[in-house]
């Protein structure tokens, strides 16, 4: 009765020699792995903590990110404590990690929130308890919940692309398609503000937009504004999707380069990837080849290894000397293209390959 | 004991019973009587009403014609629960238990008993305890030998499952044991076990109809044995002084069955 | 008479109520491992941090678990009847925008917004019942269905906005009292609680001792005379109450409605009650293993964090675990069979 059970279902008793030999061959490789990746552990209490938490490990601009810290850590003599998101907007993940980094001692935290809004209470809770917050990329609402703020301007971002794209498309009648990221986060609502404020109020707009506003800035000359997660399968569909909608588009705003490529892709499909100008931010090193091939005409270069060098800098002095920085520092933005335009300030791929991350 | 000439009032009965899906009629005025104390086998080729015959008796389909009478009282089951609260219970060829349960809570499957008092009432707590020493009764009852009634059933050899099941089906019915190919899935050696459990479950008073296909088990076991055809019955024998190959026969339509029916 | 007895193979003698039921090393392994590996893995921590094994962190602890840690009760209810839940974050988040936004935005009354967000966790709970019982369709199929919608109606509802400045009634569970020196957050005693009824429901009432067996042979449990799409219904529906909850815990602990919460609590959950030793094939587990589950994910993610490995360890250590957890349950299984 047992053994046709057993069959019945497909079952074979595994013998117990095999799950023990796995469970070892498991236990095996946590000892290899684990040693290795706490060369830097058992905090002494003299020791300086800087936690950088960021959106997700994966993507490159956070890569960067934490390199930088790493780098600036190194120099300093201080230990360097990383954590992420599962996701970019995840803020459960990072509230926990804001405790345990708490729980852990840390001088000071650098973060970019997931969640502008949801992460607040968490970071005030750090504050009170004594800890240096400084958000990196990515200003809180409000933006004052974080001592200081070091970021890209990205209104500035937007406006060097839409003045860029302004002078490339002269006269032509602009039929735009922006390819956002989730909307209700700042920095999607800035870059696309400012890139239509560059390219220059519609005949009928009421006003320019300005860096003030906080949702998407109404434009009859947009046809088509997507959220797509500043990803690129998603942005893909976005922009066929677009396509679908208006055949007529030439001109395409995207919050990032993957962004852009998927966006790329999609016009190529189409046949339409040389009437379409694309624009960008970020100044990725995919991103900026990509603008070196011509698939983008221009991007906006930020500076990530740069924002979180200042972070940890910042965080060192004010464990040394309980002088805490301030306010927003822009961490400087550039214009990257290799069919400059006169009158707009720009540096070619040459220079935006020797300053890109990814 | 199978001496039912002494004991004129069936416990069961079924008088011309006829069920039809669509075109075919699976009992075509079938009769039927069970008497207490004893086992009653039903065989009958595929196709012969057997299991309609179970089901109409069983209450899980409702005959279009004909009656059905309990201890002589005509009855009208509305579903298998209202068969079981006429204390008729049925254990099933295919083991219908559990595993991971223990053997108490299987016995008390659908039927749990709670503590007396608030804890009972408000919190709706079961009274274990009581459950696990009145399954060990019923178990040691029918020679069960089971240690601990916490024991998951899991545990148990397929004839012990077997075992749990009769001992419920036993715990529970007042009137009548119907037993539906109970050694079916299991091998020789258990179903001998579990034949030796009906013939506890008779000697315990409590009638028993066994449907098998095997007809050694049969005639090893039954005191009676019902030959249903045709949507009929067209023989009940007795295999002290019957032919197992005669049976068969009827059963397959080679020999006339009315001869030696009683009706 | 003498074949008429059936004499138990393994444990010969007369029968008792009471005896000691027999335990084979894989069911020990399966009953007692999910604790083994929690207090090793405390005791590991506790040797590489001198922070770790304190009151205030092992606090913060099961404070960062009790969101997923009353989810993951709802999903040990579902896997106990051989289903499965991937709807439980959505809802959740579903839950917390409803109940942030009737109160911030809508002036609702903070205890009729709170119940109010807890009962649309119970009817999305209930709508998934009705679907897994009345159409029956499978719970995988279903759950991610709903998990889209749920998701879908959070974000068109919050118009992706996070609600902040909560009244002080939805951030009541992330208020603490002290034991000692010891920071205790209300909402972790409220999940012990729940722990706790839920424990007693599974072991000590029919209905409990019902979705042990509809997980085990739902057969055997329809012959039995009991009502499945009942009883399943009443699952799936206390699912979601208990969805609905930690909606309420989730808002209490971030401060904030967030319509991104719980993307990943649905696998987060599983994970939980894998390790805690539930078979997922149904019928089998603890719900207090489920809690010692989560305590081992919000153990390594903590522990690992304060010795200074990267968060992308935790990962791969919880689905190492979740290979151990289910291959013993299999062991477990394939023995007992």
């Amino acid at each position: 009765m047992r053994r046709s059970l057993a069959t019945s279902q497909g079952l074979r008793g595994p013998n117990l020699g095999r799950v023990l030999l796995a469970l070892a061959l498991m236990v095996g490789v946590l000892a290899q792995l684990l040693p290795a990746a706490m060369q830097s552990v058992a905090a002494q209490d003299d020791e300086i903590i800087v936690g950088l938490i960021t959106k997700t490990e994966t993507n490159p601009f956070f890569v960067k990110m934490k390199e930088g810290a790493q780098q600036a850590a190194d120099a300093a003599g201080v230990k360097l404590m990383t954590a992420a998101g599962q996701f970019d907007a995840d803020n459960a993940s990072q509230v926990t990690a804001i405790e345990n980094m708490v729980t852990a001692g840390a001088k000071g935290i650098l973060i970019t929130p997931g969640d502008t809004k949801a992460i607040v209470p968490a970071i005030e809770k750090a504050r009170a308890a004594g800890v240096l917050v400084i958000a990196l990329d990515t200003p809180t609402e409000p933006m004052d919940a974080t001592d200081a703020l070091f970021a890209t301007d990205n209104f500035k971002a937007g406006l060097l692309i839409g003045e860029y794209a302004k002078a490339s498309m002269g006269d032509t009648v602009p039929v735009i398609a922006t390819i956002d990221g989730s909307t209700g986060v700042s920095v999607s609502v800035l870059r696309h503000n400012g890139f239509l404020a560059g390219f220059g109020p519609a005949a009928d707009a009421a006003a320019t937009p300005s860096a003030a506003d906080s949702v998407f800035v109404a434009d009859s000359r947009v046809v088509c504004s997507q959220d797509a997660d500043g990803d690129q399968a998603l942005s893909q569909t976005a922009m066929e999707n677009c396509l679908q909608k208006s055949g007529d588009i030439n001109l395409v705003y995207t919050i990032n380069e993957p962004a852009a490529r998927g966006a790329y892709t999609a016009l190529k499909a189409a046949g339409k990837e040389n009437d379409v100008l694309i624009v960008s931010i970020d100044g990725g090193c995919t991103g900026v080849e990509a603008v070196k091939d011509g698939q983008i005409a221009a991007t906006s270069q930020q500076y990530p290894l740069k924002m979180a060098q200042m972070g940890v800098d910042a965080v060192v002095k004010f464990a040394k000397t309980g002088e805490k920085p301030s306010g927003y520092t822009d961490t400087g933005v550039t214009l990257i293209t290799d069919k400059p335009m006169p009158g707009i300030d720009s540096k070619d791929t040459t220079f935006g390959l020797e300053n890109c991350w990814g | 004991m199978s001496d039912t000439t002494s004991n004129p009032t069936p416990v069961l009965e079924a008088r011309g019973l006829v069920k039809r899906y669509g075109h075919v009629t699976a009992l075509d005025g079938a009769d039927f009587a069970l008497y207490p104390s004893e086992i009653l086998a039903i065989i009958g080729d595929n196709g012969a009403g057997k299991s309609t015959l179970i089901k109409a008796l069983s209450g899980a389909i409702t005959p279009d014609e004909g009656e059905i009478l309990l201890d002589g009282q005509s009855v009208r089951f509305r579903g298998p629960l209202d068969a079981r609260r006429h204390g008729i219970e049925t254990v099933y060829q295919d083991l219908a238990v559990a595993p991971a349960l223990d053997i108490a809570e299987n016995i008390f499957l659908g039927r749990e008993i709670r503590l007396a008092g608030p804890l009972g009432f408000a919190f709706r707590m079961l009274d274990k305890r009581r459950m696990r020493r009145e399954a060990s009764d019923h178990m040691r009852d029918l020679n069960i030998g089971i240690r601990s009634m916490r024991q998951a059933v899991e545990t148990l050899s397929g004839g012990q499952r077997q075992g749990v099941a009769v001992a419920r089906a036993a715990a529970f019915a007042r009137h009548v044991v119907i037993m539906d190919e109970p050694t079916a899935a299991l091998g020789v050696k258990e179903s001998h076990m579990v034949l030796g459990l009906i013939r506890q479950v008779r000697d315990r008073g409590l009638p028993v109809i066994l449907i098998s296909h095997n007809m050694p088990q049969v005639f090893d076991v039954a005191d009676r044995v019902h030959i249903q055809r045709l949507g009929k019955r067209v023989a009940v024998v007795e295999p002290r002084n019957f032919k197992m190959s005669d049976a068969v026969a009827i059963m397959t339509g080679a020999m006339a069955g009315e001869a030696i029916s009683r009706g | 008479m003498g074949d008429a007895s059936i004499v138990a193979e393994r444990s010969a003698g007369p029968a008792t109520a009471e005896g000691r039921t027999p335990v084979s090393l894989a069911a020990l392994l399966a009953n007692l491992g999910p604790l083994l590996a929690l207090l090793l893995a405390m005791a590991f921590f506790a040797s590489r941090s001198d922070r770790f094994l304190t009151g205030a962190n092992l606090s913060l602890v099961i404070q960062q678990s009790m969101v997923v840690g009353v989810l993951a009760i709802g999903q040990t209810l579902i896997i106990l009847t051989a289903g499965i839940d991937l709807s439980c974050g959505a809802i959740m988040a579903l839950g917390g925008v409803v109940m942030a936004r009737l109160a911030v935005i809508n002036g609702v009354h903070p205890i009729l917004a709170i119940a109010l967000g807890v009962l649309t966790g119970a009817a999305f709970g209930a709508l998934n019942g009705v679907l897994v019982t009345n159409i029956q369709l499978p719970p995988f199929i279903v759950t991610l269905g709903t998990l889209n919608i749920a998701f879908a109606i959070t974000h068109i509802y919050s118009q992706n906005q996070t609600i902040t400045n909560v009244p002080a009634a939805l951030t009541f569970f992330g208020n603490t009292f002290r034991v000692g020196s010891t920071a205790i957050t209300y909402g972790t005693v409220l999940m012990f609680v729940l722990f706790g009824l839920t424990w007693f429901v599974l072991r000590y009432t029919a209905f409990g001792r019902h979705v042990y067996a509809v997980g085990n042979n739902p057969e055997a449990v329809r012959l039995a005379g009991i009502n499945i799409n009942l009883l399943l219904l009443l699952v799936y529906t206390a699912a979601g109450l208990l969805y609905g909850i930690a909606s309420l815990l989730s808002v209490a602990r971030t401060g904030v409605g967030d319509p991104n919460a719980g993307q990943t609590d649905n696998l987060a959950s599983i994970t939980a009650v894998v390790l805690g030793g539930t078979s997922l094939f149904g019928g089998r587990g603890k719900v207090l293993g489920t809690l010692v589950g989560v305590l081992i994910v919000g153990v390594f993610r903590n522990g690992l964090q304060l010795i200074g490995v990267e968060s992308v360890y935790q990962v791969l250590v919880t689905g190492i675990l979740v290979i151990l957890a289910v291959t013993v349950d299999q062991f477990a299984r394939r023995r007992q069979q």
